[in-house]
């Protein structure tokens, strides 16, 4: 039986008070937040680092707020600059490593490998049994660790920083800071060319980094880098479900693939928004908001801006201009951004060169709450069959 | 053929000719430090910064609104700035001397 499909799959929720007010006021274990809706506004907030800082008490720029749960500070992402600026330069090439010629064909690789997995199950439950799979063995070549390693992190399943049932459970968030520990601490006994060892050998200001300064470093790798990069995975896997002649498009059209990367990332915006907390009182679009009260910048909202973007809710696969900021702006842009450029590329490459049509058999919505506005950021389950190109 | 002089931030100059595509992409193929082009050229990264010589303004003009908007909230923006993938590689532009603005 075929699925119903909207036109309008990832909708958005916020145009409504994105045009009427700017803003969205929510309120967050009682640390309510102004969530910032206009592109420009957004754009505006993300580069004033004085008023608008990320470097607050660990874990208060997070939505829902991660205070009870962590003191770790987060870097470079909790950290203001121009210290920021000192530690995002001692992390930069690492992460651009993605983009040499042999990251990518192993990429490929394990991609490649993933799907034709896929396509031989009769039904494949994307997030769990694919999404998650690409996302941590597409993280051992970011993290220089052997592919081995991956099982561990497929083992804690989706949820292992937030339990579905409470929303922030500590206990969750304790396997991922205890295994990082320990993997610091192999790493001192034997080291070798993985991002610990190579942290651990890291100047920082004429010393070495400390080891709460790599603890902090890595628990944003795992988790900036784990949902977004499953759901952008889902999500795509479902566009193309929904939108068969989209997938023959990019088969005749190759060349548009950067511009579909591009495209995708901002339409699904796996990323919803980030805080800040406000260093004076201040105005934002018209709006009081008081010192050490918090903010956030809703690149999922600005990424729909009519103001901007020219039919904003459609997919337009060969975009040509398009500011979006589904990966940030400014300073604290992601850093992750070009590993998971790559991913899609190259998952795209593989949908191309080897699926004929993909069918959704069931599927149960990931919905996020932001005071009166819900946001399907993705998929909790998705049930499809994947049929090959003969 | 367009003949294009890249001036890097450490003061080399690279002249490079190509007929089709955009300056960002003239200047990834080849490697010009300071031009990364992470976004492919949709004007979403500013990774592709660039002044454009004084005397040669003319030759490409003012950015659209949207580029204009990218670069406002750029640290090294000046009032000759443009981002090199919204500049058409073509014959008006042959002999331009544009200077990378990041290291
Ligand atoms: C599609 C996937 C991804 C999306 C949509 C995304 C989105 C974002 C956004 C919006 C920010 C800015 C946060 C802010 O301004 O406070 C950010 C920062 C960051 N992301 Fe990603 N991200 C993705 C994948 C990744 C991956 C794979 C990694 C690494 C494994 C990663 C690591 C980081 C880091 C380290 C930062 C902080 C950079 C800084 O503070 O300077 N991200 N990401
Ligand atoms: S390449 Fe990204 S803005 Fe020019």
């Amino acid at each position: 039986m075929e699925e119903k499909i909207s036109q309008d799959f990832i909708n958005d929720p916020f145009v409504q008070l994105r045009q009427d007010l700017g803003i969205n006021k929510m309120d967050d274990q009682n640390d309510p937040v102004a969530m910032v809706l206009r592109h420009k506004d957004v754009r505006k907030c993300a580069h004033n680092y004085k008023t608008f800082k990320s470097g607050a008490v660990p874990g208060r720029i997070v939505v829902p707020s991660e205070v009870d749960i962590r003191d770790t500070r987060q870097i470079p992402f909790e950290v203001d600059p121009p210290e920021h600026g000192a530690y995002r330069s001692l992390l930069e090439d690492w992460f651009r490593r993605p983009l040499k010629e042999d990251y990518e064909q192993k990429l490929k690789g394990l991609i490649d490998k993933e799907i034709e997995k896929a396509i031989q199950s009769d039904q494949i439950e994307v997030v769990s049994e694919l999404a998650l799979h690409i996302q941590s063995r597409a993280l051992t070549l970011l993290l220089n660790l052997p592919l081995q390693e991956a099982e561990t992190w497929i083992s804690w399943g989706t949820h292992v920083f937030r339990s579905e049932e409470t929303k922030l459970d500590a206990s969750k968030a304790n396997i991922l800071y205890n295994y990082i520990d320990s993997q610091i601490q192999l790493s001192k006994d034997k080291p070798g060319s993985d991002i610990y060892s190579v942290l651990l050998k890291t100047e920082y200001n004429g010393r070495l980094l400390t080891d709460e300064e790599i603890r902090g470093i890595m628990i944003l790798t795992f988790a900036g880098g784990r949902d977004t990069v499953i759901n952008m995975i889902t999500n795509t896997v479902a566009y193309f479900a929904k939108n068969k002649a989209a997938l023959n498009f990019i088969k005749s059209h190759p060349e548009t693939i950067g511009k579909a990367v591009e495209e995708l990332v901002r339409y699904f915006s796996p990323l919803t928004h980030m805080g800040r907390v406000v260093t004076e009182d201040t105005i934002v679009c018209e709006h009081a908001v008081k010192s050490n009260s918090r903010i956030s910048l809703c690149w999922a909202s600005a990424n729909r801006d009519e103001t901007v973007f020219e039919n904003p809710n459609e997919v337009i696969l060969d975009r040509k201009i398009n500011p979006h900021v589904a990966f940030g702006f400014s300073h604290h842009k992601c850093l992750g951004a070009p590993h998971a450029r790559q991913v899609l590329k190259l998952l795209l490459h593989s949908l191309i060169q080897k699926v004929e049509s993909i069918s959704i058999n069931s599927h149960e919505d990931n919905l996020e709450t932001w005071g009166a506005v819900q946001r399907r950021v993705g998929y909790h389950k998705l049930l499809v069959t994947i049929s090959s190109l003969k | 053929m367009a003949k294009i002089t890249f001036i890097t931030t450490d003061g080399n100059e690279h002249v490079l000719e190509g007929s089709s595509g955009s300056l960002m992409e003239l200047a990834t193929d080849n490697n010009i430090h300071g031009i990364d082009g992470d976004c492919g050229g949709v004007c979403s990264c500013a990774t592709c910064h660039v002044h454009v010589q004084a005397d040669h303004w003319d030759k490409v003009g003012p950015p659209n609104q949207i580029e204009a908007d990218m670069l406002e909230f750029d640290d090294k923006v000046t009032e000759y700035s443009r981002l090199a993938c919204q500049i058409d590689l073509s014959q008006e532009i042959d002999g331009l001397v544009i200077h990378v603005a990041n290291d």
